[in-house]
């Protein structure tokens, strides 16, 4: 399972993985999810007014993994990557996950030491 | 009512501080303002990314502007902006008849001459928190009558 957080201009700002094996190809699904990320927006903003949650659901289901993702009102991306296997993860589950993520996220912004658009390297952002 | 008090004497030692030490001798006046605002914009970053956290999604601009008019002025200052008008071309003027950082100082003409110190860290959270939201803007303020005051918000296209 892995999490990332990215910002504006699709930009990593946390990238995490666990297991820790195969790490790149989790940040290749993950960097080409955040273009699915901002295609759903766009076709947000045009169709579905009433339907602005900051969740966005299961991005897109690959062989293997499923990949989840989230846009704060700040326009920055959280992008979670599951194996599929896993049946217990349900869509509230994961909905809990970002909400705990977006906390932690905003704990980070209002810490007067953080640069906003820097790296964050922070121990309590680790779920 | 005490958290109120502690905001604005925070602020009232802000400036002094900022104006203080450039008096002896660190960078002329006009960067004390520049620093008050930028001073100001960490801050609306801050702010903002906390205040939106359990909003909607925000539908345009007027969305936006009509979110940092009611919530974040009333959660920053305790009431909201008295009148909002815009010419729809990115041109945003909030207006604040009773302004709470200035309330305490007179309210006429006098100290007029003293009043842009004081306006320039709101000045920096509009714009941060803007900035935070995607919008790139200038804030300008002015005030003809304390404790009324003006806010103009001219948003940069990119």
């Amino acid at each position: 399972y892995l999490q990332c957080v990215s910002d504006l201009a699709n930009y990593p700002l946390y990238i995490r993985s666990i297991p820790t094996e195969n790490q790149l190809k989790f940040h290749y699904t993950v960097h080409t999810s955040l273009d699915v990320v901002d295609e759903k927006i766009a076709a947000m903003g045009k169709a579905l007014v009433d339907q602005r949650e900051l969740y966005l659901g299961l991005l897109y289901p690959t062989e293997d993994y499923k990949v989840y993702g989230y846009v704060t009102n700040s326009k920055v991306k959280f992008v979670m990557v599951v194996d599929s296997s896993n049946t217990a993860l349900r869509d509230n589950e994961i909905r809990s996950m970002f909400r705990k993520l977006h906390n932690s996220y905003t704990d980070v912004m209002c810490n007067p030491f953080y640069n906003p658009g820097d790296t964050i390297q922070s121990r309590p952002l680790c779920v | 009512m005490a958290d109120e008090a502690l905001f604005l004497l925070l602020h009232n030692e802000l400036v002094s501080c900022v104006y203080k030490s450039a008096e002896q001798g660190e960078g002329e006046n006009g960067r004390c303002v520049t620093k008050l605002e930028s001073m100001g914009f960490r801050v609306g970053q801050g702010l903002i990314e906390r205040f939106t956290k359990d909003a909607a999604r925000f539908k345009d601009e007027l969305d936006i502007m009509k979110f940092v008019c009611k919530d974040f002025w009333t959660s920053v200052f305790k009431k909201q902006i008295d009148n909002l008008r815009t010419n729809h071309q990115g041109i945003y003027v909030l207006q604040d008849n009773k302004f709470r950082l200035i309330t305490q100082m007179s309210a006429g003409k006098q100290y007029l001459d003293q009043a842009p110190k004081y306006l320039a860290f709101t000045c920096g959270l509009i714009r941060g928190g803007l900035s935070n939201l995607g919008i790139k803007s200038i804030v300008t303020a002015e005030v003809s009558t304390m404790p009324a005051c003006k806010f103009q918000v001219m948003i940069q296209k990119q």
